[in-house]
């Protein structure tokens, strides 16, 4: 059975209906970039996904093995954490909250998962220092590391390469593809598509028009055909506005 | 002055507000911090206008326990605008900015009309400023004070890794399965016990100050919630005492003294802050 299906789905804020009739699915150890213009509704998915909105209508099932206390998290920053006194310790750490129910203290083995996960995004040595005074690319991968302790199965990136610079970004993608290759599935948000299509396995393209599949699929799809053709033309270089120019070959 | 220090000690009256003192600045400092990082600086003042407005009701039903009203009104109150935060139709801000002022506007107009007492003005001023309340206080609100200040303390204790976790980053919290509403309201419940306690102390217009002073200058010295959240309290005691003290041997109003020390120590902590910085 998939760790996550979804069936019939309808989505929207404030009344207004933005995705309708979604359906897709996602196995262990699937990597899905969930891409589409400005205001389509990934982030809204992902709010539903998590369970912080109800849908309109439509059921997101999940397998027998996977609580709601084993999904991770990367959101985007908010305007509270930009000036929030907090050490690299604190915030990791934070991340066991979801597995301790009612105890009040963090123990030797939340702690001790806390170190792993430091060690493993190498933020070790940050550990004292305040998240406010961290780069960019050391938030996300503190944030990341946080992630790590609320799971072991499954993460929800939510667009974690804005704001970071090229080298940065590159690595974080490297990042995220070593997690995936050690067994954990991920869900990412993007707007770049060139880096969509070279790490995940499957693409959900949401819209006007809806597609999900692999990612040979969406390259032999309408929208993936006149995307690499535009590929080959720009080297690459992928923002925004590229979208709407692949509708328009589309 | 160390005589007439220990010769006021003497009095219960001094040792109960010494003691009530310290408790309250205590349980405000600590769900200070969480208050300022939430943007809730303001809910302090909003709902400390409710509590007047429900002792002026209190008075005008003439109850004699006046707290019995006082406080399951602030706590609703609080609790509506904590929860409103997120989604509402008016913002937080604006939300606080409504409740404050109205129930201030009605809380008046009830004293006024219905007063029975002689020098209104003078009721008045003594709720919206402290005046002297602290001085005045009975054995059983003594009692009843420590016991809730403590009851808040020791909630915030231990429930401090959950506090941190949802204030920080509200949807992580939820979206890993901690049920961050539950522990909104109890933060909100936790607020509005501690306003309706300080309003003894520094009176219903000056309660922001205990909140949010310390806060903001454990703030500007040290860059980790453990230590902004300790210092902050430590900041909080010290300045209380401090003022009780001055405000007994000077004679000056307890309220405002406590509020001018806790200003001082923000500039000091500000300026400290800066060389930390120059020499880190």
């Amino acid at each position: 059975m998939p760790l996550l299906t979804v069936k019939d789905l309808s989505l929207g804020y404030d009344g207004c209906r933005v995705i309708e009739n979604l359906n897709f699915s996602i196995n262990e150890g699937d990597y899905l970039s969930i891409v589409g213009e400005n205001g389509s509704g990934k982030t809204t998915l992902m709010k539903t996904l998590l369970h912080l909105q109800k849908p309109i209508s439509g059921e997101i099932l999940v397998s027998d093995g996977l609580k709601p206390d084993e999904i991770g998290y990367l959101p985007q920053q908010t305007l509270v954490q930009k000036d929030f006194p907090a050490s690299v310790w604190e915030i990791v750490l934070s991340g066991c909250q979801s597995s301790m129910g009612l105890k009040p203290f963090y123990g030797k083995k939340e702690k001790v998962l806390a170190e792993k996960n430091m060690e493993l995004m190498g933020i070790s040595d940050f550990k004292n220092r305040c998240y406010r005074e961290l780069s960019g690319g050391q938030q996300q991968r503190v944030l990341l590391a946080r992630a790590l302790c609320a799971t072991k199965k499954l993460i929800l990136l939510d667009e974690p390469v804005a704001g970071l610079d090229p080298v940065v970004t590159q690595q974080m993608y490297e990042t995220i593809k070593e997690l995936n290759a050690s067994g954990i599935t991920i869900i990412m948000i993007s707007h770049d598509i060139a880096s969509a299509l070279k790490y995940s396995s499957h693409i959900l393209h949401i819209g006007k028009e809806v597609f999900f599949g692999t990612k040979a699929e969406y390259l032999k799809s309408n929208k993936g055909f006149a995307f690499s053709e535009r590929e080959l033309r720009t080297g690459g270089c992928q923002t925004e506005l590229s979208f709407r120019e692949v509708k328009s070959y589309a | 002055m160390l005589d007439k220090i220990f010769f006021y000690l003497q009095y219960p009256f001094v040792r109960y507000a010494i003691i009530v003192g310290i408790l309250i600045a205590l349980a405000s400092s600590l769900l200070g911090v969480t208050l300022v990082l939430k943007r809730f600086s303001y809910i302090g003042d909003g709902l400390s206008h409710v509590a007047f407005g429900a002792m002026a009701i209190a008075s005008v039903l003439k109850m004699t326990n006046q707290m019995a009203l006082i406080l399951p009104v602030t706590i609703v109150c609080a609790v509506l605008l904590l929860r409103t935060g997120q989604n509402a139709k008016i913002k937080g801000d604006a939300a606080i900015a409504m409740i404050s002022v109205g129930a201030l506007a009605f809380g008046y107009l009830l004293m006024n009309i219905f007063s029975t007492s002689s020098n209104l003005t003078g009721d008045v001023c003594s709720t919206l400023f402290g005046s002297t309340s602290i001085l005045t206080l009975t054995l059983s609100e003594v009692v009843i004070c420590a016991v809730l200040s403590v009851v808040v303390i020791g909630a915030f204790i231990l429930l401090y890794n959950k506090i941190f976790a949802v204030t920080f980053d509200e949807s992580f919290a939820t979206a890993t399965g901690t049920p961050a509403g539950k522990y909104n309201t109890v933060i909100a419940v936790m607020i509005a016990v501690i306003i309706v306690l300080a309003m003894n102390l520094v009176g219903s217009l000056l309660i922001s100050a205990l909140v949010i002073f310390p806060a903001l200058s454990a703030m500007s010295i040290y860059r980790s919630f453990f230590r902004v959240t300790v210092c902050s309290a430590i900041i909080s005691v010290v300045c209380s005492f401090v003022g009780i003290m001055i405000s007994i041997l000077a004679g000056t109003p307890v309220g405002s003294t406590i509020v001018a020390i806790d200003v001082l120590a923000f500039c000091c902590s500000l300026m400290a802050g800066k060389l930390k910085g120059a020499v880190a």
